[in-house]
């Protein structure tokens, strides 16, 4: 499955009567998100735009709302009862909302703070999602396996444990693991969640030079505690403050030259 | 050191000698059951007892084949009603349920697990025994199966709750339906626990007497099918232990033994599995 | 906004739910949750349907009547609820004392490795059927009441009401002790845990005065645990209500009531299980029903309490229930 580079573009559903065409250098779109747990107000008026084929992070203090604005690009929030979005997110211009969940979370995938392997073989990890998807061939599958930990990095040191258990491996292998769970079903977009919060700091090179490498197949929306790892890896990035997106701009920009005054501060270590 | 404090002290090592002596009584207790089932029941345990029906009354040589086959056929019955429900309850109320709902089978369950077992027995007589106007298996199974419910139902849910949010999130990002996120995750991840808890409600229904004796009465031959009233070791062993024949009592003491081993193998073993971990390691 | 195009989105979100069967399997596993509501009312139901004759006959009376004399046809059920009550408040006064000690040796004493391995061999003790109590009942404890424990008491405390009377062996007292035995391991098994629960701080503010270690734990410790400890005893109480086996193979099976507890007594338990394939007749065995209904319905309402005392001293976090 390629990544759909559109040509084709799509109108979004809400134009007021104007179709316009979705621009191809933007892969999903918050517009006016707002997003509640029960009566409490999380997120205000998010707007922002991932662009296609980047890394885009976004960062800011403990509570900032950087997560739960995540969670919400693959519903993952519909885990939590009383957890309410308003607003509009775009997928490829599809209101992600309309979409049959089970479906988006295919071209969405998530990579969790904590490394979350199954507890089956490491082969069995990367075939999940495919088997669920009804793909079923052997050949098929172990191709699959492959290409997909080759994506990770991972291929060259567990090739030959594939049927050992997943919680055989070292931390960063997991969590390398878990990417490749993640790639194995394809997905247009790969969200992360302070992926490498839990590993040391070599486990955490590794996983930003597989990140870079990903670039080519999908869109990456990483959060981050980790302000030099937004600095080295990220194209793209947002600063969130109290359920606000304060900026968001080109990384370069942001660090060197940020607009705002309570970016500067959390930049240069004043909080957070 | 003065008088008082001296007295004091003097209490304090008798008390706590006394709890000691406590705990220790009890833990005999178990060692004296087993020991004596042991004595007397080893000595009466051979071939003839496990192939043999029972023989007529003052005739040496009888066994307790049929009730060992019976109490088998009665907990596979019990198991058919038991085990479904308790099992899909069970992930009703740790994967699908709502709050006030959830709160009323709950406490429903509770409600039912703790009563006697004998009503369970009249329950499954009013319902099977009446209708068709003779002691059978079904109505046994029936009153076991029952009785089986609430601890499958307990087992399963604490389980699969033991299992980690992070493995579902896991399963659900990637696209897997709830459904397929329980069926093909979060329950293997909890089977032991769930294995295990059937096991111990099995070995505590294997040894019911109460709810048979109306039910599943008991039958000295073997009994064919489902329809026909069964014989089962616990009935046996209160039959013969009340008894007035010696060679009966003997049978009796054999029977408790096997009865008890089975019973407390199923005990520690599920003792052991659980006690490897709550862990997720290879499924 | 986009609020109006959500309310078909629910509609929407049902059907793909659907589609991917999450509705189905939350409806089978509804299903088989509602069932085991649906078992319990009918459990109730039968129970009460089928004592129909007795409770129009004799109605309140029933539970006064002294006299269970099926040739005539007079069922009271009086001798039965004595016998039952009075065997499970003997049962708790020797189990109580017991279980408590046993439980404060295994939580403050006992190292916690050895803790753990005897309270494993006294949980065993709760898994062994009731029919071996019954037999070891008749055969070891019924024998050594008759010749040595019964002698001893009518000797040296006769005078009482308690221990007046023939000396039989099946009794009363038997009946007390088999279900003190089997009730102890539930003492023994919540009081511990709900022990252990005590926060540190509290043992350690007692020693730091000076107090023993007896005095700590039972002056300090004991009273914080108070009320997970009652409900331990409320749970082996609604257990000993219900025994049925072990109970009719030792307490004589006399519907007779009778201060002594050297005499022969019944519990509802006990009659059900031995009269109920002898029953003639509808009335007959409906009075047994009946008896059935009364205790179910009183090991009910002790477990629910128990349960409710449970839930709100966890809730608390007083006591770990």
């Amino acid at each position: 499955m390629v990544m759909k580079t559109s040509e084709e573009s799509r109108p979004t559903e809400r134009a007021a009567g104007i179709a316009t065409p979705w621009p191809a250098d933007i892969k999903m779109r918050a517009a006016g998100l707002d997003f509640y747990y029960g009566g409490k107000q999380a997120l205000h008026t998010i707007n922002l735009q991932v662009p296609t084929g980047r890394i885009t992070a976004l960062i800011g203090p403990s509570g900032c709302g950087k997560t739960t604005f995540l969670r919400i690009l693959n519903r993952m929030y519909e885990t939590v009862p009383h957890a309410r979005p308003k607003g509009e997110v775009l997928l490829d211009g599809e209101d992600i909302f309309s979409l049959d969940v089970v479906g988006l979370r295919r071209r969405v995938g998530m990579v969790f703070q904590k490394p979350n392997p199954f507890p089956k073989s490491i082969f069995d990890n990367i075939a999940y999602g495919l088997r669920i998807n009804g793909i079923r061939g052997k050949g098929t599958l172990a191709d699959a396996v492959e290409k997909s930990l080759r994506r990770a990095a991972l291929w060259e040191e567990v090739k030959d444990q594939l049927h050992k258990s997943a919680y055989a491996i070292s931390g960063g292998q997991q969590q390398r693991l878990c990417i490749a769970r993640a790639l194995a079903v394809e997905p247009e977009v790969l969200l992360l969640d302070e992926p490498c919060s839990a590993l040391d700091p070599i486990a955490t090179a590794k996983i930003e030079e597989l990140l870079f490498n990903l670039k080519d197949i999908c869109t990456m929306v990483i959060v981050t505690h980790n302000m030099q790892q937004a600095a080295r890896a990220a194209d793209y990035t947002g600063f969130f403050l109290m359920g606000r997106l304060i900026e968001f701009n080109k990384t370069a920009v942001i660090f060197k030259t940020p607009a705002r005054k309570e970016t500067e501060d959390y930049i240069t270590g004043r909080f957070g | 050191m003065s008088l008082r404090t001296g007295w004091r002290k003097i209490v304090n090592v008798v008390m706590l000698s006394l709890t000691g002596v406590c705990a220790l009584f009890t833990v005999s207790a178990l060692f004296f059951i087993l020991g004596y089932l042991v004595y007397y029941g080893g000595k009466s345990l051979n071939w003839a007892f496990f192939v043999n029906l029972p023989a007529p009354v003052g005739e040496a040589g009888g066994g307790m084949a049929n009730a060992i086959v019976g109490s088998g056929k009665l907990l596979l019955l019990a198991s058919l009603l038991g085990v479904p429900i308790g099992f899909l309850g069970g992930v009703y109320l740790a994967e699908f349920g709502g709050r006030t709902f959830c709160f009323i089978v709950r406490y429903i369950t509770d409600l039912l697990n703790g009563a006697p077992s004998i009503v369970m027995g009249i329950f499954a007589y009013t319902i099977i025994v009446i209708p068709m106007r003779h002691f059978s298996a079904f109505a046994g199974g029936m009153a076991l199966g029952v009785m089986m419910i609430p601890i499958a139902v307990r087992t399963t849910e604490e389980s699969l709750r033991a299992v980690p949010l992070v493995l579902r999130e896991g399963a659900l990002a990637l696209g897997a339906s709830k459904w397929k996120t329980v069926a093909t995750v979060v329950v293997p991840a909890a089977i032991r626990g769930i294995v295990t808890g059937i096991m111990l409600t099995l070995a505590r229904v294997a040894g019911e007497t109460a709810p048979l004796l109306f039910t599943a009465f008991s039958n000295r031959f073997w009994s064919q099918g489902w329809n026909q009233p069964i014989a089962s070791l616990p009935v046996m062993i209160y039959t013969y232990g009340l008894s007035a024949y010696d060679d009966w009592h003997r049978q009796a003491w054999a029977a408790g033994l096997v009865l008890l081993a089975l019973v407390l193998a199923a005990n520690i073993g599920a003792r052991f599995v659980v006690s490897r971990g709550i862990s997720f390691r290879r499924v | 906004m986009v609020d109006r195009a959500r309310l078909s989105g629910r509609a929407r979100q049902f059907m793909q739910k659907l589609r991917h069967g999450d509705e189905v399997a939350h409806l089978i596993t509804l299903l088989a949750a509602a069932s085991i509501i649906v078992v319990t009312v009918m459990l109730v139901y039968q129970l009460f349907i089928n004592c129909a004759l007795p409770r129009h006959k004799f109605g309140f009376e029933f539970f006064l009547g002294r006299t269970w004399d099926p040739v005539s046809g007079d069922f009271g059920a009086l001798p039965f609820i004595y016998g039952t009550l009075v065997s499970s408040a003997l049962a708790l006064l020797l189990a109580v004392p017991l279980g408590v000690g046993a439980a404060i040796f295994l939580s403050e004493l006992a190292p916690p490795r050895i803790s753990n391995y005897l309270t494993f061999v006294i949980e065993l003790l709760a898994a062994v059927p009731s029919v071996i109590y019954g037999v070891l009942g008749i055969f070891v404890l019924v024998p050594v009441l008759r010749t040595v424990v019964m002698p001893f008491l009518k000797h040296t405390l006769g005078f009482l009401p308690f221990f007046k009377g023939p000396i039989y062996g099946v009794s009363m007292l038997a009946g007390g002790v088999v279900l003190a035995i089997m009730i102890v391991p539930f003492i023994i098994s919540v009081s511990r845990e709900v022990l252990l629960a005590v926060p540190v701080e509290q043992r350690e503010a007692a020693l730091a005065v000076g107090a023993t270690k007896w005095e700590s734990t039972w002056q300090v410790v004991v009273p914080f645990a108070r009320v997970g400890i009652m409900a331990s005893v409320f749970l082996a109480l609604a257990r000993a209500l219900g025994e049925t086996m072990a109970v009719t193979m030792v307490i004589g099976n006399d519907p007779k009531i009778n201060a002594s507890l050297f005499a022969p007594a019944y519990s509802i338990a006990a009659v059900i299980a031995n009269e109920f394939t002898e029953a003639t007749g509808d009335l007959y065995l409906q009075a047994l029903i009946e008896l059935g209904l009364v205790l179910f319905l009183v090991t009910i309402v002790i477990n629910g309490l128990a349960r409710l005392v449970i839930i709100a001293t966890t809730q608390k976090g007083a006591t770990q229930g």
